[in-house]
This record gives structure tokens, C-alpha cells and sequence, in this order.
């Protein structure tokens, strides 16, 4: 008996949706080897991961709250990424929105205004949007790889953010911490209840998985970027202009960091610090991935990635182990599902040997 | 006299971790494969050859340590995207994720003590030439090697066979396994030639430039790195002066902040990310140096169909 790899007929469809739950399963794999080898008993330890975050109210409600911005960043990033747009300085663009958002309600005249919370909702889409409209321009005029500028952005939001809160946006109240003053409550999301965190932004998310599935599997748009991701050659060919799918790809990724930025701001954090972001909008890549780059995947991969992060909290708080962990399980977690992907196209068979 | 010295030294030194990482991706895109995991390799270097220090062992022994460790991260990037033929840039980006989230791991214990650097060695006689002794002769024995690597790829590149069945790998993968070259195992041992010289370009910032281990201390040098390599235009010699170009900006920023000009220092910081951003324009621009150099295999799976 010998195995042999060949290539499938057609791609596996099966294996299509397979792939992201057989990877997931490795993974637990891995980490409970992984937990084996630094000594804690794997069970207990994945018990404490993946299983105890979730046992209260306040576990699920974190759960979500944590899923939310994931699923909406991985939306917008799925828009490009489908073209092959490599927008993966959605970190960044999370970081201006945040900004943004902030800057309106500290700043708006009125604190009280009923406006206030669409205002900043806006603020966090546009400057979102124009973070990605530089990466955008500079691949569709100037021919620049969208990849390292994306990236390069992502630090320069990233020192913007650390000059802010030292600096002009330091609260004067605030005993000299780097942050800015706490935001004025009609400027925040009301939570559900106010022994939890969870809020009405998450609707916001569930909004943009709508619009993604629209935009994805109804819409001729959607169409065009697929054709493009898939066939370069047969878009061009077609008349699809690739600047229009580069703008839309960046711009739609830019969106929805910037908007996840305002909800972060003007939900659980309610102030900027230097950290707003544990990489939302680096894991947001992963979970596009692991989703398929379709809506419904997005959402189930968004509450895994969200369990990830849940659950590196948890085993630093109840067991000291560090949170770096969750780092490692999300970039496992893409090598698993990056190999599982290839037997959509090839397959193992046994070649029976004859004497 | 003495303010030039040390800026010209400091951009010497400041340019090693990125020679080093940046001539390592050129061989490897040079075979048609793209890693972009080079920050993720280098964190590892860098942890591993400080972790050796630590524990004990001799410089040169940490140091290997380093660029061992880069090369075992790249062996992952090869299986994946040599033998399980995934999109490179997904398998690129893993592993910069995974080397950031491990090497963090292995971080938690070393603590925040700055350890003994590398020593600086005084060339018997050179270094004592004044102005030029302080100039060229008296850095560390890693300054000189990133160097000698330099020396060595454009010799192995241009003028031997090993370097033009690579080349000639990367332009065409299919010709190559015509002809009857081991497509897929040349770039495997590419792949893990980038690994080992972005291991040591981790190991020379945590060993050496700043003997410290801080959690994700390459801060984006491992893109700088990638991005040096486009600048190039996937030259050697090129390399090397956008490498120096970057020490110099970082020197010029550091002592800008030093020196305390009325500018805040997040703006000096973000000067060599903006300075990334333009470089890559102005190159992107002149599309034909890019097609010229390009290898045109870059970043697409090969399987030889047998």
C-alpha cells in the first residue's frame, strides 16, 4: 500500500467547509500538546480556554462583545480580499476611527447632544475610510503595493494614537496616565444592562454581515471582485476596471475598522489609551480566512477567533498562564487551516501494490 | 568631527539587521517565493539568541542559536507554502503572527535587564588610524559579516551555476523542471537560507543593538526589510544602500530626539515608515526597472506534475 497525492477533478466542496472545522480540531490538538509540554494538565487547561469563559452571563456577553468588532473588520476586509486586495492594515485604520470618534465626543460643543453618537459614527467610517484611501490611491494611481503601506500606516496610527494621549488629548484630571478624559455618556452606546458590557453596537455588525452576504452572493459588484480575485486575466478581459475593485476593497476594509474603532471607544473602553486594540484588526484577517470570505463563515469564524482572545484572558487570570498564548493558537490556527486548504484540490489515494 | 562619527557609525550598525534580513528574502524571492514573515522570523531570532545569552552560553553560540531558530520558523513558511501549496502572502502573514505570539511567550521569563552586548572589536593597527580607525575598524564582528553575506549573494546570484539555476527557478519553475532541476527543494533551501539570516538579523538586535528584550522589539522591521527588497528592485547592491539609507534615517531621528528638536518624538518615530511609504512609491513608478528584476514566478505556487 503506498499513498500518492493527486490532484482532485474538481475542488471539493465538502472539503471547502471541512477544512476550517478540521482545523479548529488540530488546533485544540496543538494546544492541549502544547499545555501537556509546559506541564498543566491539557483538559482542564482547554476546559479553562474554551469552556469556562463561556459559563455566565457576563462570559457570553464578553463573548460577543469581543466577536463584534472581529466579524464586522472581517466583512469589510473579505470585500477585498476577495479581489485580492491585501488590505491587512485594518489594525491601523481601527486605531484612526477610534480617534475620530474620540475626538468628536470630547470636542462637540453640546455634550449632551443627541447627535452626538451618530457623529462620531461617522467619524469613525470616514477617517477609517480615508486611512484606506491611501493604501487605495497609491495602488490604483501610483502602482504601490497595498500590503507594506497598509502596514506602514498601521504604525503611523499607532504613534498618532501614543502622541495624542501623551500629549494634546492627555486628560488634565487624569493623574498624568496617557489617556484621554472619559467620554461624556451620550457620547457611548447604552449596554443592554449595565452589569454587562455588551451593546446595541453589535447590531451595527449584524448589519454589515447583511450587507456583506448581499454584496457577496446578490450583487453584480460582488460579482466583479470575485472575477477579478479569481481571474485577473478574464476581469480585465470583461472590461472590469481593477482600480474600481482596489477603492472598493480598501475602502469597504477601511469602513469597517474605523467603524469597530468608534464602537470600541464609545463602548466598552469609553476613553483612548496607547492600547485600544488587543489586534482586532490583524485576527480580522484569520477570521476572513477561516470564514471562507463569506458572511456566514465570517460570523462563525469571528465567535471562534472572539473565544481565543476570551479565553487567553481567562487562563492568565485563573491559571498565570500568559496571554501571548492567544497569538500563537490564532497563528496555528492559520497553518492548519492554510494545509487543510490543500485537499480542496488534491487528494490522498492508496495505490494498492501488486506483487 | 566627532558628532559625524557616530552618526556614520550608527547608521552602519542600525543598517546590519536589515542587510542581513533583507539580502535573506532576496534570495529567497529570487527562487519565486514570497515570505512575508520576516518579522515573524526575526522575533524569534531575536528571543532565542537572548534567551542563549542568558542562560549562559558564549555570543557566537546565542547568535547561532538566533539563526537557527529563524531558519526552523521558515521551515514551517516551506511546508506550507512549498509542499501544501498555500497562497504565500496567507502563509507569510501566519507566520509573522505566530513568531510575534511565541516569541512573546518565551519573553514572559527573561525579564528586563539589558544584558552584555556584543563587543565591539578594535582591528589590530586599522583601527588605530585616526578618523578612519573610528570610521571603518572598530564595529562588531556582525557588521562585518552582514558584509561578507553581501559579498558572497552577489558572487552565489551572478557568478556561479548554483545561483543562476536559482535565478532561473524564479522566473520560470516550469522550464526549470523540464530541464530536470529539484524545483520545489531549491526553494525549501532558499526558504530556509531567508529563515536563518532573518534568525540573525533578530539575534543582532537583541544581542547587540539594543541587548534588551522587549516583547515585539523588531517593530516593523521585518516589513522594512521586505520592503527594502522592492526598493531594490531585487539587487544586491541596492540593498545595501537602502539598508544604510534606513540606518541613517534612524540615526538622524535618534539624535533629533537626543538632541531634543521642538518636534514630538512620535513624529521622528514615524519618520522611517513614512520614508517606507515614499521609497515604495517612488519606485513603483518606474515599472519597467520592476519588471526588469522581477523574479516573474514570485509568489505562485509550483507543483511539479509527475
Amino acid at each position: 500500500m503506498r499513498l500518492r497525492i493527486e490532484q482532485r477533478p474538481e475542488p471539493s466542496a465538502q472539503m471547502r467547509i471541512a477544512a476550517p472545522v478540521i482545523a479548529t480540531a488540530l488546533t485544540f490538538l496543538a494546544g492541549s500538546v502544547l499545555f501537556a509540554a509546559l506541564g498543566y494538565d491539557p483538559l482542564i487547561t482547554l476546559h479553562a480556554f474554551f469552556v469556562a469563559p463561556l459559563n455566565s452571563i457576563n462570559g457570553l456577553s464578553e463573548w460577543l462583545l469581543k466577536a463584534s468588532p472581529l466579524i464586522l473588520i472581517a466583512c469589510g476586509l473579505a470585500v477585498g480580499f476577495r479581489a485580492n486586495i491585501w488590505n491587512i492594515g485594518a489594525e491601523g485604520q481601527l486605531i484612526i476611527g477610534a480617534i475620530a470618534a474620540c475626538g468628536v465626543g470630547l470636542f462637540y460643543p453640546n455634550p449632551e447632544s443627541p447627535l452626538l453618537l451618530p457623529l462620531m459614527f461617522l467619524a469613525g467610517t470616514g477617517a477609517g475610510m480615508v486611512w484606506a484611501a491611501i493604501p487605495a490611491f497609491l495602488r490604483a494611481r501610483m502602482n504601490t503595493n497595498e500590503i507594506l503601506v497598509t502596514l506602514m500606516l498601521t504604525y503611523i496610527a499607532t504613534l498618532l494614537l501614543s502622541f495624542l494621549v501623551h500629549g494634546p488629548w492627555r486628560d488634565p484630571a487624569g493623574f498624568n496616565y496617557p489617556q484621554t478624559a472619559l467620554l461624556p455618556p451620550a457620547a457611548m452606546f447604552e449596554p443592554f444592562d449595565y452589569a454587562y458590557r455588551l451593546n446595541p453596537s453589535v447590531f451595527i455588525t449584524a448589519v454589515a454581515v447583511v450587507l456583506m452576504w448581499l454584496f457577496a452572493d446578490r450583487s453584480f459588484l460582488g460579482y466583479k471582485m470575485s472575477v477579478s480575485g479569481a481571474a485577473p486575466l478574464a476581469a480585465r478581459y470583461a472590461g472590469f476596471r481593477e482600480s474600481s475593485a482596489v477603492w472598493t476593497g480598501l475602502l469597504a476594509g477601511g469602513a469597517a475598522a474605523g467603524i469597530a474603532g468608534m464602537a470600541e471607544v464609545a463602548g466598552p473602553l469609553g476613553q483612548l489609551s496607547p492600547q485600544i486594540s488587543p489586534g482586532y484588526g490583524f485576527a480580522a484577517i484569520i477570521v476572513a480566512f477561516i470564514g471562507r470570505l463569506n458572511a456566514f463563515g465570517i460570523v462563525l469564524g469571528g465567535l471562534l477567533m472572539s473565544l481565543l482572545f476570551l479565553g487567553g484572558e481567562t487562563v492568565q487570570m485563573t491559571l498565570g498562564l500568559p496571554a501571548a498564548l492567544t497569538r500563537i493558537f490564532q497563528g496555528v490556527l492559520l497553518f492548519f487551516l492554510l494545509a487543510a486548504d490543500f485537499f480542496i484540490y488534491y487528494r490522498l489515494r492508496h495505490i494498492p501494490e501488486h506483487a | 568631527m566627532d558628532l559625524f562619527i557616530a552618526i556614520f557609525t550608527g547608521t552602519i550598525i542600525a543598517a546590519t539587521p536589515l542587510i542581513f534580513a533583507s539580502l535573506g528574502e532576496l534570495v529567497v524571492e529570487k527562487s519565486g517565493v514570497l515570505n512575508l514573515g520576516l518579522e515573524g522570523m526575526m522575533l524569534m531570532g531575536a528571543a532565542f539568541a537572548f534567551w542563549a545569552v542568558i542562560s549562559g552560553l558564549p555570543m557566537p553560540v546565542a547568535i547561532a542559536a538566533g539563526a537557527l531558530a529563524g531558519a526552523a520558523t521558515s521551515l514551517l513558511f516551506g511546508v506550507l507554502a512549498l509542499t501544501f501549496l498555500t497562497n504565500q502572502y496567507a502563509a507569510g502573514l501566519a507566520l509573522a503572527i505566530f513568531g510575534s505570539g511565541v516569541s512573546a511567550f518565551l519573553g514572559r521569563g527573561f525579564g528586563s535587564t539589558p544584558i552584555d552586548a556584543l563587543k565591539r572589536i578594535h582591528i589590530p593597527l586599522l583601527s588605530d588610524i585616526p578618523v578612519v580607525g573610528p570610521l571603518f575598524f572598530r564595529f562588531d564582528p556582525m557588521v562585518y559579516l552582514a558584509i561578507a553575506i553581501f559579498g558572497l549573494i552577489t558572487w552565489f546570484l551572478y557568478r556561479t551555476k548554483g545561483g543562476l539555476i536559482l535565478r532561473t527557478i524564479g522566473e520560470s519553475p516550469e522550464t526549470s523542471h523540464a530541464i530536470g532541476y529539484p524545483v520545489t527543494r531549491i526553494r525549501y533551501m532558499a526558504v530556509l537560507f531567508g529563515g536563518l539570516m532573518a534568525g540573525l538579523a533578530g539575534a543582532y538586535l537583541s544581542v547587540a543593538y539594543t541587548p534588551l528584550w522587549v516583547e515585539n522589539m523588531t517593530a516593523g522591521k521585518g516589513w522594512i526589510s521586505l520592503a527594502l527588497v522592492v526598493f531594490a528592485t531585487w539587487r544586491p547592491l541596492r540593498v545595501l544602500i537602502g539598508a544604510w539609507l534606513f540606518g541613517g534615517m534612524t540615526i538622524l531621528q535618534l539624535q533629533g530626539q537626543a538632541l531634543g528638536i521642538a518636534v514630538p518624538s512620535e513624529l521622528l518615530s514615524a519618520l522611517p515608515y513614512l520614508a517606507t511609504i515614499i521609497v515604495l512609491v517612488i519606485i513603483s513608478q518606474n515599472r519597467q526597472m520592476l519588471a526588469l528584476h522581477f523574479p516573474a514566478s514570485l509568489a505562485k505556487p509550483f507543483r511539479a506534475a509527475s
